[in-house]
């Protein structure tokens, strides 16, 4: 006879029924739930109307009637073959770079002196985000009269230091009127760009800068060679919504110098609310608008593989 | 190569003095170890002598020129290797050598010579083109050394490189360092809060406590003979016994201290040695495998509630039991007599 097993517990000790999970404990359809409003702000507010843009930049559409008839590429055309807008997108393009090249000379400068501690720094990082909190219009009027013909600071300025012999005109001026739009757009990054580098250098292990010191590296050593290279994946995130910010940017040149003298400091943006709301052709205006679009795709691809690959495992 | 010289060295930190009147000689060649507990001021002493951080007051000789006022760490002709290495990790392993040489303007050809070689010495040629991220802690570590040695300091300076290791790899790392630093013979001031890697490696010991150097000494002088009941209690494991001895046993406010490995039943001692006996009550013994650790206390002291500890080497078998009182001893020549309220020893 075989020995018998112990007979199994009885029946009615069976656990009672374990507690469901709730919403909380389903992962993915709780995210999908938290994303949903983020996803319908982009899909109505840029979505919609950058493929309403694309769809009017093809048609003849106006303002003022309900009128949308296929135009092929004939706006396209139209904007190349014109000066003005050729002017306009050499004008976005030397703004853009050159207001971008100023800020990161002056974020990295800034972001060195604000690491150092010194008596009154909190109130001197206030200030430094003002220009970024200002609304563009009402600091671009302060602007204006920054280079006032008559009031302009900065000539009376360099005259009292004895600089300047003649006057300038900023913002009469094609040249310095886009050297004015530039530098408004740098002062108007900068604080922006100067906090992200100041995050990337508070990053950088003091342990590394320490060893390049003792390592014999003076200051500028150390900048170039040490600090500016682990700093290049933040920089370009800098640099890049620095690019994306100005190169769409319709209010410094739309209040500084309303595309003028002449259409002369004309970017993309101003031109093509010129042409397309103001001027009520639709159609031209949304394709000069859309005409950005793959230049910037291009540059984001760009930053972002570079940020990419320049990014190291510090430890 | 040179000495370092330090004379009554202080540093405050807001109210604090981390280096609070430190004097000392570091000789031409030796390797010494800065030793005590977090917080103690050895980095800060170290960091001072680098150039890291300016003294408060005090004056640093390196090879005899005072360095502590106006020269930057470039000039010192110091290396320093630091506990996370601190490689620089966008240039690769060869870059990271040879940025000290770049620093100092030495010819280009020099330079790739200079680093071959020298990553031959630290076995680490074949990582030349390799980033610091794709080595491993023992490797990054040789890494750091090479870039410290590649341009002859005449001072090498360690803040607890051995740290980042795994216990396996620090073992071979402190033989492998100290056989580079003989075969080098640098002045190295080495920083340390582990007391193996001071005793292994020390030419002499140098013991923190709260910023001040409480003893200077060979391994085996400070192990041996300590100074204070600080330095006799923060060196050795399980750390030196002291008892109080009670009034009429010796001069008032007496410590009498003895190593574990000295407190041992009496009947292993000869017969003949002059020894002074404890009943000694066994709470709990500790199987160690090489050792026996017994912790208990004395029942015929004064204050009988402190704990001692006995550590019983393997090749001791006297059975000993757990809540049992046995006759222990330990040998006159190993007591050290200690001053109760300023806890330095009493000679004599």
């Amino acid at each position: 006879m075989t020995r018998r097993e112990p007979a199994d517990p009885p029946a009615s000790a069976q656990p009672a029924l374990l507690a469901r999970g709730t919403l909380a404990d389903r992962g993915e359809l709780l995210g999908g739930l938290m994303l949903a409003p983020a996803l319908a702000y982009v899909a109505l507010l840029a979505g919609i109307p950058f493929l309403l843009a694309i769809a009017l930049s093809f048609s003849d559409a106006t303002a003022g009637s309900l009128r949308f008839g296929w135009a092929g590429l004939r706006n396209y055309a139209a904007i190349l073959s014109d000066p003005v807008f050729r002017r306009a997108l050499w004008n976005t393009i030397v703004v853009t770079v050159g207001s971008q090249a100023l800020v990161i000379v002056l974020a990295t400068a800034a972001a060195q002196v604000f690491r150092a501690s010194f008596p009154g720094k909190r109130v001197a990082r206030f200030v430094l985000l003002l220009p970024w909190a200002v609304p563009v219009s009402l600091a671009a009027i302060a602007w204006e009269w920054i280079f006032d013909s008559t009031f302009s600071v900065i000539n009376w300025t360099l005259k009292a230091a004895g600089l300047l012999h003649g006057w300038l005109y900023w913002l009469g001026e094609p040249t310095l009127a886009l050297l004015a739009v530039i530098i408004v757009q740098a002062w108007r990054i900068f604080p922006f760009a100067t906090v992200i580098v100041l995050a990337g250098l508070t990053s950088i292990p003091r342990e590394i800068l320490e060893a390049a010191t003792v390592d014999g590296a003076g200051f500028w050593r150390r900048l170039f060679q040490i600090e500016l290279p682990l700093l290049l994946p933040v920089t370009s995130v800098a640099v890049l919504f620095g690019t994306v910010y100005t190169a769409t940017d319709l209010g410094v040149v739309y209040v500084l110098t309303g595309g003028g003298p002449a259409n002369s400091t004309h970017v993309l943006p101003t031109l093509a609310f010129q042409r397309g709301i103001l001027g009520a052709d639709l159609g031209q205006g949304a394709a000069i608008a859309v005409f950005l679009l793959p230049l910037l795709l291009v540059v984001a691809i760009l930053m972002l593989r570079l940020a990419r690959h320049t990014e190291v495992g510090v430890r | 190569m040179a000495s370092v010289e330090i004379r009554n060295l202080r540093k405050k930190f807001g109210s604090v003095w981390a280096v609070d009147g430190v004097d000392l000689t570091i000789r031409d060649g030796e390797f010494l170890v800065l030793l005590g507990p977090s917080g103690c001021g050895k980095t800060t002493l170290l960091r001072s002598i680098a150039g890291l951080e300016r003294p408060s007051a005090g004056e640093i000789l390196i090879g005899g020129q005072r360095v502590d006022e106006d020269v930057p760490p470039r000039h010192r002709g110091i290396a320093m290797v630091f506990q996370s290495y601190a490689l620089y990790p966008h240039r690769t392993v060869f870059e990271n050598i040879a940025f000290p040489l770049r620093a100092a303007h030495a010819p280009r050809r020099n330079i790739e010579e200079k680093v071959r070689w020298a990553a031959g010495v630290f076995g680490i040629s074949a990582y030349l083109d390799r980033y610091p991220r794709q080595l491993s802690g023992g490797e990054r570590q040789r890494v750091a050394l090479c870039r410290a040695l590649v341009r002859d300091p005449k001072v090498l300076l360690l803040d607890e490189p051995l740290a980042n290791l795994d216990a396996k790899l620090r073992n071979t790392a402190r033989d492998e360092l100290k056989r580079f630093q003989r075969q080098i013979g640098t002045t190295t001031v080495y920083v340390t809060h582990d007391q193996i890697e001071a005793m292994g490696l020390g030419d002499r010991v140098a013991i923190m406590d709260r910023g001040k150097v409480r003893q200077l000494g060979t391994p085996q002088r400070v192990y041996e003979d300590p100074d204070d009941t600080f330095v006799a209690t923060f060196v050795g494991q399980p750390p030196m016994n002291l008892l109080r001895l009670c009034d009429g046993a010796g001069p008032p406010g007496t410590l009498l201290g003895f190593r574990p490995e000295h407190f041992l039943p009496r009947a292993v001692l000869r017969a003949a040695e002059d020894a002074r006996s404890f009943r000694f009550h066994v709470r709990r013994v500790e199987y160690l495998g090489s050792d026996r650790y017994l912790y208990g206390t004395l029942p015929d002291q004064c204050d009988p509630s402190p704990t001692f500890i006995a550590k019983l080497p393997a090749n001791i078998g006297t059975p000993v039991l757990e809540g049992e009182a046995y006759e222990f001893a330990v040998p006159v020549r190993a007591l050290c007599y200690f001053d109760s309220t300023s806890g330095l020893r009493r000679r004599g």
